[in-house]
């Protein structure tokens, strides 16, 4: 009886299907896949009839073209709830936060599975502790300042700081945003459940405690959102003492005299702030021929000369630390560095500590992606520009989407929680591409750097690419009365733009909050706004707001050409 | 306007204001050739580019290229800073980075030159000999000088004697060789340590390291350079703050050598050459100490200090005469100090500094002699605020601990008065009744602002202080 229905069902979806597009028809022999799905699907049978026949659905699905059947699967709003919920988010992060809170907002009922800790390693172990000790560094930098405190009119006796005080308020900033989260969660009555997560087949996870009896679960969507963790070079031995990752040096156990930093990214960069603020003397080793890499090149040479050349840091460049062995027995850390292009021996150090941030692995592993074919790429989980998850032979898997640093499209905690929201959006019928343009990163060092969009070198070679004109135009900290008042004028502020239609391509800030002042930036990219309209925006005086002021004004785009909001674009 | 550079390609300004600066040039780096060497033209300066229409001097942040360096167009060789923005100049022609002549940290008027641009290696020797004798308009700069391959004529005073002693390098291996130099083969030394080395131009090779397994620390190079293990041609950063105390240690002075002020002599020095605008006059007087000594073997005990008790006194005495209290600083008026700083000259290694008792009038004896002992300890580690030691109104100088009778101090700029103060000695005295007695006496001598104090103001003053100093009981309350 229900087969029966099932099959009408699956015929009328399958037919127009076919009619209109001959990449995958119906009668496609099955790949072994699909011989998976299958088999996987008579095991939903045996549980209920309702079930049976939205899986069903999924077998067409299987065979079809997955795009349009699992739109035409959200559209189907009046299919009866046959689920345990209609969303499971499996890693509590701040990706799969974002997403449960708008899950629930549009109705959704929703789970959260969570093997570790609510907030995942923003909150535990990244963006947040470190913002908790780059606040100490800022803080002891000024007080260090002789010059700029004398210029300031202002006597300020030897400071010093006590280590396990900074560790705590670290530690105690982490515990109380991850009380914030989980509470705010709980609050919307979005399930916290505690254990591993593991995709058994499409639309149903299983969860618990390694020891414990496992629950098995069904969800119309399932969102992957486990994240990542400190990438270790091999050759290179984490004690967790003197070679440590982020996740060690955030609980500030030690200052050490002379650390190396193995990366000049974003988390060496930080690190590196904190860390000579504190007393210690840095080494750099970065395996590309410039530090910083990643940044636009001129904010990353300004950078250099603020943030690098005048504390106590020298690097290596162009070599990569082959061998890394923690201090013992009285030795210290002893790091062998090779030339990054021909592997040569080139140098060793012996430093007191190294630490490694050489950037972050995604958390993949025993997810259970081999139950729904899906194969990791260099351990992403590969998505399409929706989120929505590719399995080995390229085609989507229906219902599942993997967010954050999981699937490594953009990994920044508010570009996960980003692409949650959109998930949801989609799931709840409404077609969402999120565009990571858009999507601001900020580098919480002193000064701040931030930015937004392409780099000089992205855009112009988009601009070659595509035949359009590229302008860039600058202004100064120097130039702003807030930034002087502060006696902070050292910085820049880029914009990257198109003088034919006043199109943003990218802006780079390098200077006092640099973070808080790229939002009007990014917001323009999103919201598709020209510099021809936002140079008109007013801006309280004297602000530092103002930077950006003097940025759009100072453009010059050369005719007030009406063009539609260009489209969304992905990277 | 001038505030925003708006730049089409890379860092070459392209204002209009720079352009009608210099209509003339390109608006990048200005290189002209020598006109007066049309022959081998090849030597070209590098001028101080104008990079905003308000920009009459810039200060050159770092140089991005060294001497010798080979340049091709369109690289960044200089990064100066205007009254705007830090900008990256880069050179128009191919050549030899020669000679740099206003070092990092110097300034340079537009238009003047900054460094020489040889066409050809050959070139770079000639190019140096030129940077040689003509020297920069920059005045900040003994740069040029030190990058004379020669000991050079004309350069600035403190640069060149102290350059030869940078040759000499003692001939001392580390006695500590790190474990992983390789028997010495390789250097092992903190990052703050190279840059220290390189600041002050210590050669890492002679440097014995302190630090954990025999590592060179800032320390050590801090203690080379004080040492003379190869002395730094001259200090790189010309900056008064930056310069840090590398006196010579006393046991191991080189005769025969000129050294430059440390920062403290240098404000010494400035202080004793601004004294000479001001019209001083000496009084002195003779105090009997009979009462005040015994006073402070009673209360000696308690941690109380003779400099206490004499700055205590004096304050009481200012008290009364607040015109000796007083300070002229412009000629035309005078300030009567609202309190009674009274500073103390102290002898520390390398100088003199003056810590200041604040309000010795109002504070008790006790705390002012613990203030005393608390200043003594910061001045000889360096630390004494601003406010601890430039806030004095009136200034004591006490030689008698050498055993100077009677001396004489020049008036500190910005005082009123300064009082020296001679060895307390028993002499032979003959008193009123016709008798001779034995009195433990002590001379004390004023120097005066005589613009608004007079002789008749210091003599009632000194006679106030001595009737304190011979009966003091006030001086415990």
């Amino acid at each position: 009886m229900h087969s029966s229905l099932s099959l009408s069902f699956s015929s009328s979806t399958a037919i127009p299907r076919s009619g209109h597009s001959s990449e995958l028809s119906c009668a496609a022999p099955p790949s072994p896949l699909n011989l998976r799905f299958c088999g996987l699907r008579r095991e939903a049978l045996g549980f209920s009839s309702p079930k049976r026949n939205d899986s069903c659905r999924v077998i067409v699905s299987s065979r079809g073209r997955f795009k349009k059947v699992s739109a035409s699967v959200s559209d189907n709003g009046s299919a009866p709830k046959a689920f345990d919920y209609d969303l499971v988010i499996i890693g509590a992060g701040v990706g799969g936060h974002g997403a449960a809170l708008h899950a629930v907002e549009k109705g959704l009922k929703t789970a959260i599975i969570e093997g570790d800790v609510v907030g995942g390693t923003c909150v535990n172990r990244g963006c947040v502790p470190s913002k908790a000790l780059l606040a100490v560094s800022g803080r002891m930098r000024e007080l260090q300042s002789e010059h700029h405190l004398k210029a300031l009119g202002l006597q300020v006796s030897a400071a010093g700081y006590d280590r396990q005080g900074v560790a705590d308020h670290a530690n105690n900033l982490a515990s109380k945003i991850r009380n914030n989260l989980t509470n705010s969660m709980k609050a919307l009555g979005v399930d916290i459940l505690t254990g591993v997560g593991t995709i058994l087949g499409p639309q149903k996870v299983k969860y618990g405690k390694v020891g414990f009896s496992e629950n098995v679960i069904t969800a119309k969507n399932i969102i992957i959102a486990t994240g990542s963790v400190p990438f270790v070079p091999k050759g290179i031995e984490v004690d967790g003492k003197t070679v440590i990752t982020s996740d060690h040096a955030l609980k500030l156990e030690s200052v050490p005299d002379w650390i190396a930093i193995v990366g000049s990214g974003y988390i060496g960069l930080e690190f590196s702030d904190v860390y000579t603020a504190l007393g210690s003397e840095v080494t750099f080793i970065e395996a590309l021929d410039q530090l910083m890499p990643g940044f636009d090149p001129e904010i990353g040479k300004l950078a250099q000369r603020v943030l690098i050349n005048p504390r106590k840091i020298d690097y290596h460049t162009g070599v990569f630390a082959s061998k890394i062995t923690p201090a013992k027995d009285g030795k210290p850390v002893r790091i062998e560095l090779i030339d990054a292009k021909t592997k040569e021996p080139k140098d060793a150090l012996e430093v007191d500590a190294a630490l490694i941030a050489t950037g972050r692995a995604p958390f993949t592993n025993g997810l259970g992606l081999e139950n729904i074919s899906v194969v990791t790429q260099r351990g992403f989980i590969p998505v399409d520009e929706r989120m929505r998850v590719i399995d080995a032979d390229g085609n989507l898997v229906p219902h599942l989407y993997c967010i954050g640093d999981a699937n490594g499209k953009m990994m920044l905690a508010h570009a996960a929680s980003a692409q949650g929201i959109s998930v949801v959006e989609q799931v709840t019928g409404k077609d969402h591409v999120l565009n990571h343009l858009s999507i601001p990163a900020a580098c919480f060092t002193h000064p701040e750097i931030s930015m937004v969009g392409l780099t000089e070198p992205q855009a112009r070679e988009k601009a070659e690419k595509e035949g359009f004109e590229v302008s860039v135009a600058k202004t100064s900290f120097k130039a702003n009365t807030k930034a002087l008042a502060e006696n902070e004028g050292e910085g820049l502020a880029k914009l990257i733009y198109r003088p034919d239609n006043g199109e943003i391509l990218g802006v780079h800030i390098f200077g006092l909050h640099a973070a808080d002042l790229i939002h009007e930036a990014s917001n323009a990219i999103a919201l598709g706004t020209r510099i021809q309209d936002i140079k008109f925006a007013v801006h309280a005086h004297p602000t530092l707001s103002e930077v950006l002021d003097e940025l759009f004004k100072s453009a010059k785009v050369h005719a007030h050409v009406p063009s539609p909001v260009s489209e969304p674009v992905t990277v | 306007m001038s505030q925003l550079l708006h730049l089409g390609t890379s860092f070459v300004p392209s204002s209009s204001s720079a352009l009608r600066r210099n209509p003339t040039s390109s608006p990048a780096i200005h290189i002209s050739g020598n006109k007066r060497t049309t022959i081998q033209a090849k030597i070209r300066e590098i001028f101080m580019p104008a990079l905003s229409s308000t920009m009459t001097e810039g200060k050159i942040v770092s140089w991005v290229k060294s001497e010798g360096d080979k340049l091709s167009k369109g690289e960044s060789v200089v990064v100066v800073e205007s009254d705007k923005a830090d900008m990256d100049v880069e050179t128009f022609y191919d050549g030899y980075l020669a000679a740099i002549m206003v070092e990092e940290g110097g300034v340079a008027a537009v238009g003047s030159a900054i460094a020489l641009l040889a066409e050809t290696e050959d070139e770079i020797a000639e190019a140096r000999s030129k940077a040689n004798t003509s020297p920069s308009s920059s005045p900040p700069s003994p740069a040029a000088a030190a990058a004379a391959p020669e000991e050079s004529v004309g350069a600035p005073e403190k640069a060149a004697p102290v350059k030869a002693a940078a040759t000499v390098t003692v001939a001392k291996m580390a006695s500590s060789v790190h474990p992983a130099s390789e028997g010495g083969k390789r250097i092992v030394a903190s990052p703050y340590a190279k840059k220290l080395a390189k600041e002050l131009n210590v050669d890492l090779g002679n440097v014995v390291g302190s630090g954990p397994m025999g590592r060179i620390v800032a320390k050590d190079v801090e203690a080379a350079a004080a040492a003379g293990v190869s002395v730094a041609a001259e200090d790189p950063k010309p900056s008064p703050s930056s310069a840090p105390v590398k006196a010579p240690a006393s046991t191991g002075i080189e005769l025969g050598t000129v050294v430059p002020f440390t920062t403290m002599q240098g404000a010494v020095s400035r202080n004793m050459v601004d004294s000479l605008t001001v019209p001083t006059f000496r009084v002195g007087y003779t105090i009997t100490t009979d009462a005040l000594d015994a006073l402070y073997k009673k209360i000696k005990s308690k941690g109380v200090t003779m400099t206490a008790l004499l700055a205590k006194a004096t304050a009481l005495a200012l008290v009364k005469h607040p015109v000796v209290n007083s300070s002229c600083r412009d000629g035309k008026s005078f300030t009567y100090n609202s309190s009674i700083n009274i500073a103390v000259a102290v002898a520390i290694d390398g100088g003199l500094i003056t810590p200041v008792l604040q309000d010795a009038d109002k504070v008790d004896i006790y705390s002012l002699s613990r203030k005393w002992k608390e200043l003594v300890d910061k001045a000889r580690a360096k630390q004494l605020q601003p406010h601890e030691y430039n806030t004095g109104t009136f200034t004591l100088s006490n030689l008698g601990m050498f055993g100077v009778d009677r001396f004489d101090a020049i008036l500190p700029p910005g005082t009123g008065a300064i009082m020296a103060v001679g060895a307390s000695e028993p002499t032979v005295v003959a008193t009123k009744d016709g008798r001779i007695g034995m009195k433990s006496q002590m001379q004390v001598n004023v120097t005066a602002d005589h613009r608004v104090i007079y002789g008749a103001d210091l003599a009632s003053f000194l006679q106030t202080l001595a009737k304190i100093i011979e009966d003091p009981k006030d001086l415990t309350f």
